[in-house]
């Protein structure tokens, strides 16, 4: 290489370096605004331009009660929901990484189908059904909602971690005279835990937050980002943004740990 | 366990029940039953009632909302545009450049996933105000007009639009760069090929999936959208969503909204066949959340 072509290529790593910055700061901008304006002393009742510092919101977290309501109505459904797809969906998984079978490329395609239909249609789609059912809509018709988009997120999820599983490990505890139910308990299930984890995480996030099909089928139940919608035109209190700045804390915290304890495991094999 | 060894198809089949049941529920059903729905007529209150001869629903929907049609189209390319000229720097010095902290970085990428959706579009509004860290500066310094704004334009919808569905084009673009064989480029490098020869002679042609998988994930809920019209834009700059989400919940003129969901959930069908088509859909269905 020619002096002016390192020159060149040294120049290229420096600019893609802080365009890969700026791009991080575009990401993470927004998430940090909505923590600093937790702890903001707005000036009248909309909480968009920065007046004082105040720890009042958080001590006053609970004040609203239709806002601990909600809070308390999203953690219900995306428990609920969480604990329901990812069964459904490692299941699902399994079938569709370990076994070969007829119209497998179309149930994958199915499956898939969900995460490409925008959110609109699924929640306008499902509330044309649950009218014409006459199903009253509120926290059921939202749970069964929420585990239908999991599902498919979960499964995505699953079929990434169980493709590089080593199913050598199986076949050496049958050798060794393990019975399925055994292998399946002892080796299977504790090896497949973190990818099992890791959904559950996505599909509890993923359901606290989802706005726009719950929003079509909630009836008149609030979860909390239907309180956050109906409170932008009169002003959002600031205790839902040390709310979601909590919840986005012990998520990041779940994931954090979660990758300690796969590291320590990884390490302690010989 | 001998009578799963006789029939192998049992096992798969008994794993897949529940997820096909469930998304044969809550997925196709209500689409079948949204399909049906754009053939009625009537009220809620008075009852609908279905009859072919209402096919007319779909022209009508058309001439009054196609306006909107034709904006989301443009909001969802420009956005998806947007996304991609930030993202992909980005995925390819992650893929390639990051090292060991390639893992933290990936979590970075996902991480406004882990806050209110709603919340992080609002806080938009306060980044581009009128008078915020962006626009007070430049106007301090008389570089744009004092009455220059960002916030309820176009402009603002698109950036917000990108904004939110951004995770989904890094990540279907870093999937490919990261699979790429190294020693490809060691190859090329050995030849003599200059790294932009190999950049587009290799990197790029091999990162194709990833980019168009990445460009239909933003494409298809961008156009859907309707937040971001609604709390970053003005009533002119109103999308599709817009008018389906009020047809739906405040007008409750069924019949139309459910033609106007239809015909989006066709476009987008179109798109995916056609991907699946042209690149198959691996890429597509096994994008690394």
């Amino acid at each position: 290489m020619s002096i002016a072509q390192r020159l060149f290529a040294a120049l290229g790593t420096r600019i893609l370096t802080v365009y890969a910055a700026l791009a991080l700061v575009y990401l993470l901008l927004p998430i940090f605004m909505v923590a600093l304006f937790s702890f903001n002393d707005p000036v009248g009742r909309s909480n968009y331009s920065w007046a004082a510092f105040t720890f009042d919101n958080w001590l006053t977290l609970f004040r609203d009660p239709t806002l601990v309501a909600a809070v308390g109505t999203s953690l219900r459904i995306a428990l609920v929901s969480t604990v329901i797809a990812t069964s459904i969906g490692t299941l699902m998984a399994m079938a569709l990484v370990r076994y070969q079978f007829r119209f497998r490329k179309a149930i994958d395609l199915f499956v898939f189908l969900p995460l490409a239909t925008p959110e609109i249609v699924l929640g306008a789609s499902l509330l044309t059904l649950f009218v014409t059912l006459q199903i009253p809509l509120g926290e059921l018709t939202l749970i069964l909602a929420h585990v239908m988009f999991n599902v498919s997120y979960v499964v995505v999820t699953m079929k990434a971690r169980l493709s590089g599983f080593d199913m050598r490990l199986e076949e050496a505890a049958a050798d060794l005279g393990a019975t399925p139910w055994q292998t399946f308990w002892k080796v299977t299930f504790p090896l497949i835990l973190p990818g099992i984890a890791a959904s559950a995480v996505l599909a509890f996030g993923l359901s606290l937050d989802d706005f726009v099909i719950t929003r079509f089928n909630a009836g008149q139940v609030q979860t909390f980002p239907v309180y956050i919608y109906l409170k932008v035109q009169k002003g959002i209190p600031p205790q839902v943004n040390a709310f979601a700045t909590l919840f986005f804390v012990a998520t990041v915290s779940l994931v954090a740990i979660g990758a300690l304890l796969q590291r320590r495991r990884a390490n302690l094999k010989p | 366990m001998r009578i799963f060894r006789s029939q192998p198809a049992l096992v798969p089949a008994l794993l897949l029940v529940p997820g096909l049941a469930w998304l044969g529920s809550f997925y196709l059903a209500p689409n079948l039953q949204m399909f049906a729905s754009s053939f009625w007529s009537g009220t809620l209150e008075g009852g609908f009632t279905f009859s072919v001869a209402n096919w007319v629903n779909y022209p009508n929907a058309l001439g009054t909302y196609g306006e909107q049609y034709v904006r989301s189209i443009q909001y969802g390319f420009a956005a998806t545009l947007l996304c991609f000229a930030i993202a992909f720097p980005l995925a390819y010095y992650i893929a390639f450049k990051a090292g060991r902290a390639r893992s933290i970085l990936l979590f970075l990428v996902v991480a406004p996933f882990f806050t209110s959706y709603l919340l992080r579009t609002i806080g938009w509004r306060t980044i581009l105000g009128d008078e915020s860290i962006v626009l007070g500066p430049l106007k301090a310094l008389g570089l744009i007009a004092a009455d220059a704004r960002i916030l309820d334009t176009p402009f603002s919808v698109v950036a917000g639009i990108a904004y939110n569905f951004i995770p989904f084009m890094i990540l279907p673009i870093y999937v490919s760069l990261e699979k790429i064989d190294r020693r490809l480029l060691e190859a090329a490098q050995d030849l003599y090929a200059s790294s932009w020869g190999a950049f587009r002679r290799i990197t790029l042609p091999l990162a194709i999936p990833g980019i168009f998988a990445g460009s239909l994930l933003t494409f298809i809920p961008a156009i859907g959208d309707f937040i971001n019209a609604e709390l970053l834009g003005n009533p002119d700059t109103a999308m599709i969503g817009n008018v389906i989400q009020r047809q739906f919940l405040v007008v409750r003129d069924y019949p139309t909204a459910a033609a106007l969901s239809f015909m989006l959930m066709v476009l987008i069908l179109a798109g995916v066949t056609l991907y699946g088509r042209l690149l198959g859909t691996e890429e597509l269905t096994s994008k690394a959340i």
